[in-house]
């Protein structure tokens, strides 16, 4: 895998996080190449979701380091983050349920068009907010759903409205969680086809649950099991690996 | 002014705009309408009640920059008008006695900068936090402030406060402002001006990422804002809204007390935002006028009347929580189907009956107001020019008949209403 050689544009390193006596994240290593489409695997209660609100800022780590582009990150909060080109959706869908599907997008692209907190400009003549927004829509296909305010969307365009506000801004490294999460075949194959899209000039880390979509779309694959990494490695060998066949892929197959 | 949260004016897109006139109507229509209104109402009460309302209008509009845009519940609002109110006295006094080239318009300016001022103040130590905790964050600023009053009475002028003279400064092209109908077009002016920046700002990078915090705090973080600077700065310019319409209270009535600071006219603030509705930017200007009116003539009819703005407020939370623009912007659809005229009778089929209940519900109010905290003024009262004595059955039966017999009636007209508002939207989607 010619991946491997390059830098890492994020990279994880002895990462750790408690709550009380538990621990979730024990001890994480990974570095997630520019340009690559990462996938990370494991059985429920990992810790994956954990390890996503660690490196977004959500939460903090215990201990260990979290690099962006050579940057440490770990400990900021989630809008510093962001602003350094990082780029996150959730599980359980997370979006602004009285704002039309319009007003959603538009809001997820007004900071990385350097407009900040202006109070004195009319949003509706910001020509690049408008033609960014256009683009969002039109590439995650809700433009003819615009008006609609996003609380009354189908749960498939929910999804989709979710990746659209992830990438509404100009982060390079995105965190998807669980993107086809309890979608149907169609819609999952549709999402399927939209990451594709948005990933290729990006770096893409991703937590699935569904095999085909994993073993479709990753560059390479990590397996979390109990809150470390127990291999990382290419599609093809991920599979033939006999740890993770033990620990995950086994049951998955049963 | 349509709802600030609906949609983009770029749905079309590439569509053509409207003509100067078709874009800016309402903004017409709401000059005019401040314009003439004196022509309409022109006694001295009408004139000084209607200025009360410009003022209250801005102070509403301040409120819902943070309830109804930026989803924060302050219990300390009436702080920055009242803060607002005193700098404009001082100052107005200080210029009335040192000759300053100030002309009385501008005197709002002081106001405004003095809610501003502590708006950023308060707003630094409020807005670290969001929901439950800001909101007893401001319930302590109010008190500390009122009772910071009390000690500093230099400035407040204790529970009598400061008196000015408005008439004492430099005249404003030939107008000294003696006449209240002066009064009234200084504050319409300035409430024109106040409706306009505050609506623009709804519209603008901040005012839409308000909403975002509004509905979902989390995320907003996930898009690059920090929400904690959004919410100070909502909470700072709405201290400056509010310091305005404070120092429009001081121009009018020549007089500010630390109790316009307190958690009454806090919570004054909070009914009139609400029953006109948080949702709409045009909302809390339905409920300024409304409540600053219900308060005028309830306080003429009745020593009780908190009691029942109280009602109102509960019923309205309780059944109506869009407010009057709420109820008003369900209509549009009925309106767009050209369904009204099948909806409108059975409105006032449900009305008739809930006035009778309201009528019943005041006369045992009234009458058990009388037989207890009044009974020593003996058993008579007199409502709605009928005398009526508290310590007979009639009132009390005459009040439990029309509130029940009304209020069942009510419902049953209220449920068909809701029928016929629903077959109207149904067979307006399928037109």
């Amino acid at each position: 895998m010619s991946a491997t050689a390059k830098t890492p544009i994020l990279e994880l390193a002895g990462l750790r996080k408690s709550f009380g006596r538990m621990e979730i994240i024990r001890g994480v290593d990974l570095a997630v190449v520019q340009g690559e489409r990462h996938a990370i695997i494991g059985p429920n209660g990992a810790g994956k979701s954990t390890l996503f609100h660690l490196v977004s800022g959500h939460l903090r780590p215990s201990a260990g380091a979290i690099r962006l582009r050579g940057e440490s990150i770990e400990g900021l909060p989630p809008q510093s983050i962001n602003r350094r080109g990082l780029s996150r959706s959730f599980q359980v869908t997370n979006i602004f349920p009285r704002l039309s599907v319009w007003e959603n997008v538009r809001c997820a692209t007004l900071w990385s068009l350097g407009h900040r907190y202006s109070f004195w400009r009319d949003v509706e003549r910001l020509d690049d907010v408008t033609r960014r927004t256009e683009e969002i829509l039109t590439e995650i296909d809700l433009i003819d759903r615009r008006r609609t305010p996003a609380g009354v969307l189908t749960y498939g365009e929910q999804r989709a409205l979710e990746i659209g506000l992830t990438i509404a801004g100009h982060a390079d490294v995105l965190l998807l969680d669980e993107p086809t999460a309890g979608m149907s075949h169609a819609e999952t194959e549709r999402v399927v086809a939209l990451i594709r899209k948005v990933s290729e000039k990006r770096t893409l880390l991703m937590i699935e649950h569904d095999m085909q979509v994993v073993f479709d779309l990753a560059d390479r694959i990590s397996v979390l099991v109990y809150g470390e990494i127990i291999a990382c490695d290419t599609p093809a060998r991920i599979k033939a690996n006999a740890a993770v066949q033990q620990a995950y892929l086994g049951t998955e197959a049963a | 002014m349509t709802d600030a949260r609906t949609l983009p004016r770029t749905d079309a897109i590439g569509g053509r705009r409207p003509g100067f006139l078709a874009r800016h109507a309402v903004w017409i229509a709401l000059a005019l309408a401040l314009l003439l209104l004196p022509y309409l109402f022109s006694s001295r009460l009408a004139l000084s009640t209607m200025s009360m309302m410009g003022t209250m209008i801005i102070f509403a509009l301040s409120y819902n920059m943070l309830l109804g845009q930026t989803g924060l519940l302050s219990f300390g609002h009436a702080v920055f008008f009242g803060l607002g109110g005193f700098f404009t006295v001082h100052v107005l006094n200080a210029a009335g006695s040192g000759d300053w080239p100030i002309p009385l318009p501008l005197f709002p300016v002081v106001g405004g900068l003095g809610g501003l001022a502590f708006g950023i103040l308060f707003g630094w130590v409020a807005t670290k936090r969001a929901g439950t905790a800001f909101a007893m964050i401001t319930l302590g600023i109010g008190e500390l402030v009122v009772s910071s009053a009390l000690i500093l009475r230099r400035f407040f002028g204790g529970e009598e406060g400061i008196t000015t003279d408005r008439t004492d400064v430099m005249s404003f092209f030939g107008y000294g402002f003696g006449p209240q109908l002066q009064v009234y077009y200084l504050i319409a002016a300035w409430c024109f001006l106040s409706i306009a920046a505050m609506y623009a700002i709804t519209r603008t990078p901040f005012g839409r990422i308000a909403n975002a915090v509004r509905d979902n705090p989390q995320r907003t973080a996930f898009i690059g804002y920090d929400t904690s600077r959004v919410r100070f700065i909502a909470f700072s310019l709405s201290g400056l809204f509010a310091g305005i319409a404070g120092g429009l209270s001081v121009v009018n009535f020549e007089i500010v007390n630390a109790a316009q600071m307190g958690a009454v006219e806090s919570g004054s603030v909070i009914l009139m935002t609400y029953i006109g509705g948080v949702g709409n930017f045009a909302g809390p200007i339905i409920g300024a006028i409304l409540v600053t009116w219900l308060q005028l003539i309830l306080s003429d009819a009745t020593q009780i009347w908190p009691l029942y703005v109280g009602l109102l407020f509960i019923g309205m939370v309780m059944f109506v929580p869009g407010g009057i623009a709420g109820l008003l912007a369900m209509q549009a659809p009925v309106m767009a189907a050209r369904k009204l005229h099948r909806v409108v009778p059975f409105y006032l089929l449900a009305l008739a009956p809930g006035i009778v209940a309201l009528v019943g519900l005041s006369v045992l109010i009234e009458t058990s107001h009388q037989f207890s905290i009044r009974a020593s003024y003996g058993p008579q009262l007199t409502l709605y020019s009928i005398p009526l004595d508290a310590t007979s059955p009639l009132p009390w039966v005459a009040g439990v008949v029309l509130a029940v017999a009304g209020g069942i009636l009510f419902m049953r007209a209220e449920r068909l209403a809701r029928d016929a508002y629903h077959a109207a939207v149904a067979q307006g989607g399928q037109g």
